[in-house]
């Protein structure tokens, strides 16, 4: 360290001190309980943490989380595309609300979110009569659950992407198009090789939000074992019938998707950090 | 490819941007679309480009009406003042962007491609640079090959919008003479927009000056710069000074003094005298401008006094010989040798 202090550096008895506080913290809040999750979803061995993965209920509720997922993140990748894209590159009235809008789901508590769902497709549901006769059941059914992971999660890829869409202007679009090229082709010659890190980025984000979702899939789910349990649920359900280590074998089983997130997540700010530097010095 | 442009009018959420613009632009021809931010020079460009669609009015592309067609069927090559190169694509696949992308049928062949892609990189004078990326180029190159891709397409206009505002200075001229060259060379007509009047008196064959939406002068260097139309030219257009004055019986007053200068048919009432500050003589007479000196600067190759004129201390500016000599409160009576009258009432002030 040099003898002159940036002017802007506390001294370093205070920078310990704030260090010291901030890793404490972190120590107490999130690696601790990580660290347990995994202890306690080995304690009784190896053997016991398989099995209860492979229990056909943990199996049927693994496959429902991949299954909403793989519904949910491509359905909000389209919108988060189309919407960032209508709110980045045109002027129309009612811009501002839809761009607050998008926030709703943010803002709303996912208990709400899941129970908007009841109370619009529901038995006692404003369409609920309506489905019913016509042999479609959407609540306490995978629809559903789809349904509310997807409310849930659409923020993700417009939020990533209308900032970086906003910046970077409509110009490059502009010149495509007055080359002759079609809106299609400019689309995937030009804006989406512009976009594709932060597009990568929304869509990690909304996938991890996508598979542990639990509030608003948990009112419209009903917890039908093997049918409308997603992995979160399995995990509340477990602890509730004092199975703890089958219940932290698969908390387990989120807690390294949340890691593998952060790191890719991590990975990609690395890389993509290294493209927005570079877009600063050719604007 | 003959441009005509016909009453065009243009207005963002009713905030008039055009006000009936017309003119006709020759094939082949270099010209300028000279004003101040907000005279509605790009909007005119972009009118043009496709870009933006006129409230009404009509362009035309030789005998085609271009006015609905849009910017992709208008064939024309436009340069951004941001270059906006595709920042992921080499500079090679940048020049041959709008040959790859389009349809089949009319496609030429990949090797053809590549050898007008290289040709267009000898032509802008950047061989050797083929493979290398936007973020590696400096701003001149940046925009060189910009206009290399505009010429890939061989279009039928080509259009500038401030291609050089982003540059330094010396780069600027430096591009502006191999702009020229380009021009001559192929020959295409083309529209560029400055706020830049040395630009454009350099540049041009032809200088279209716009101020708030309307057209105040079309003319070759000269005649915009030695017969201004309007005060707004005269202002806009090299350095001038201008001095609120009256006409009376073809006499020059100055708040009820004679000037010693005629009226040259100017209509009687009040007017604007406009001159520039090279063009003054010293005189002793009493019939002339008199003031007192403010200030004295070095401008490049003149010293140039500012003036204060007469009970409401009208400032101008004139050059002053080396043989003048002029501090803080110098009293100078002087006359102009060339001047413009403009009646008020033409100012619409």
């Amino acid at each position: 360290m040099s003898k002159h202090r940036d002017v802007t550096q506390e001294r370093r008895l205070v920078q310990c001190l704030l260090i010291a506080g901030v890793a404490l913290f972190l120590a107490i809040f999130l690696v601790l309980p990580l660290v347990i999750v995994f202890v306690e979803a080995f304690r009784n061995g190896v053997r016991t943490y398989f099995e209860a993965l492979t229990d056909p209920e943990s199996l049927a509720a693994i496959r429902l989380t991949l299954l909403v997922a793989a519904i949910a993140v491509p359905a909000n990748l389209l919108f988060g595309i189309a919407a960032s894209w209508a709110i980045a590159k045109f002027d129309f009235h009612g811009k501002s609300v839809l761009n607050t809008l998008i926030d709703l789901p943010f803002s709303v508590s996912p208990v709400i979110s899941g129970l908007i769902y009841v109370l619009l497709f529901g038995a006692q549901g404003v369409l609920g009569p309506w489905l019913e006769a016509h042999g479609v059941q959407i609540i306490f059914a995978v629809p559903g659950i789809v349904l509310a992971t997807i409310f849930v999660t659409f923020p993700f890829v417009a939020r990533e992407l209308i900032p970086l869409m906003q910046q970077q202007g409509a110009r490059e679009e502009e010149m495509a198009l007055s080359l002759g090229a079609s809106g299609f082709k400019t689309f995937l010659l030009v804006t989406l090789p512009n976009i594709k890190w932060g597009l990568l980025y929304g869509v990690l984000l909304c996938n991890a939000r996508a598979m542990g979702e639990f509030g608003a899939v948990s009112v419209v789910s009903g917890h039908i074992r093997g049918v409308t349990n997603t992995m979160p649920l399995h995990v509340e359900i477990l602890y509730n019938e004092y199975s703890f280590a089958a219940a932290f074998a698969v908390a387990s089983l989120l807690a390294m998707l949340a890691l593998i997130t952060l790191v890719m997540k991590s990975l990609l700010e690395w890389r993509f950090g290294a493209e927005l530097a570079a877009r600063k010095r050719h604007p | 490819m003959d441009l005509r442009i016909v009453n065009l009018v243009k207005a963002f959420d009713r905030f008039p941007a055009l006000h009936g613009v017309s003119l006709d632009i020759r094939s082949g021809e270099l010209v300028a679309l000279l004003g101040p931010s907000g005279s509605g020079k790009t909007t005119l460009l972009r009118l043009i480009a496709g870009l933006e669609f006129p409230t009404s009015g009509e362009i035309w592309f030789g005998n085609e009406n271009a006015s609905a067609l849009s910017v992709r069927a208008r064939n024309i090559g436009f340069v951004f003042q941001s270059y906006a190169l595709f920042r992921h694509m080499t500079v090679l696949d940048n020049i041959a962007f709008g040959l790859k992308v389009r349809p089949m049928a009319s496609r030429p062949a990949k090797s053809a491609i590549r050898k007008r892609a290289l040709d267009l990189l000898e032509l802008v004078q950047l061989p050797g640079i083929a493979e290398r990326f936007p973020s590696q180029l400096s701003g001149g190159q940046r925009q060189r090959v910009a206009l290399a891709r505009a010429l890939a397409i061989e279009p039928r206009v080509l259009l500038l919008d401030e291609p050089f505002g982003a540059l330094d200075a010396q780069v600027r001229r430096d591009l502006r003479r191999w702009l020229r060259e380009i021009h001559d060379q192929t020959g295409h007509t083309t529209v560029f927009v400055t706020h830049d009047q040395e630009e454009a008196l350099e540049l041009a064959d032809r200088i279209v000056v716009m101020s708030s939406g309307r057209i105040e002068q079309i003319g070759n260097p000269d005649e915009v710069y030695d017969e201004p139309a309007s005060a707004f030219v005269y202002g806009f257009i090299g350095d001038s000074s201008s001095l609120p004055v009256a006409v009376e019986d073809d006499a020059v007053m100055l708040e009820g003094r004679r000037l010693g200068l005629h009226g040259n048919g100017c209509r009687a009432g009040q007017a604007v005298l406009c001159f520039r500050p090279q063009d003054v003589e010293f005189v002793t007479s009493s019939e002339a401008v008199a003031g007192r000196v403010k200030t004295v600067r070095r401008v490049l190759n003149v010293r140039r006094a500012e003036l204060e004129v007469g009970r409401a201390r009208h400032t101008v500016e004139i050059d002053l010989g080396q043989d003048v000599e002029a501090r803080r409160g110098t009293e100078l009576s002087f006359r102009p040798r060339r001047f413009k009258l403009f009646p008020l009432d033409q100012q619409g002030t």
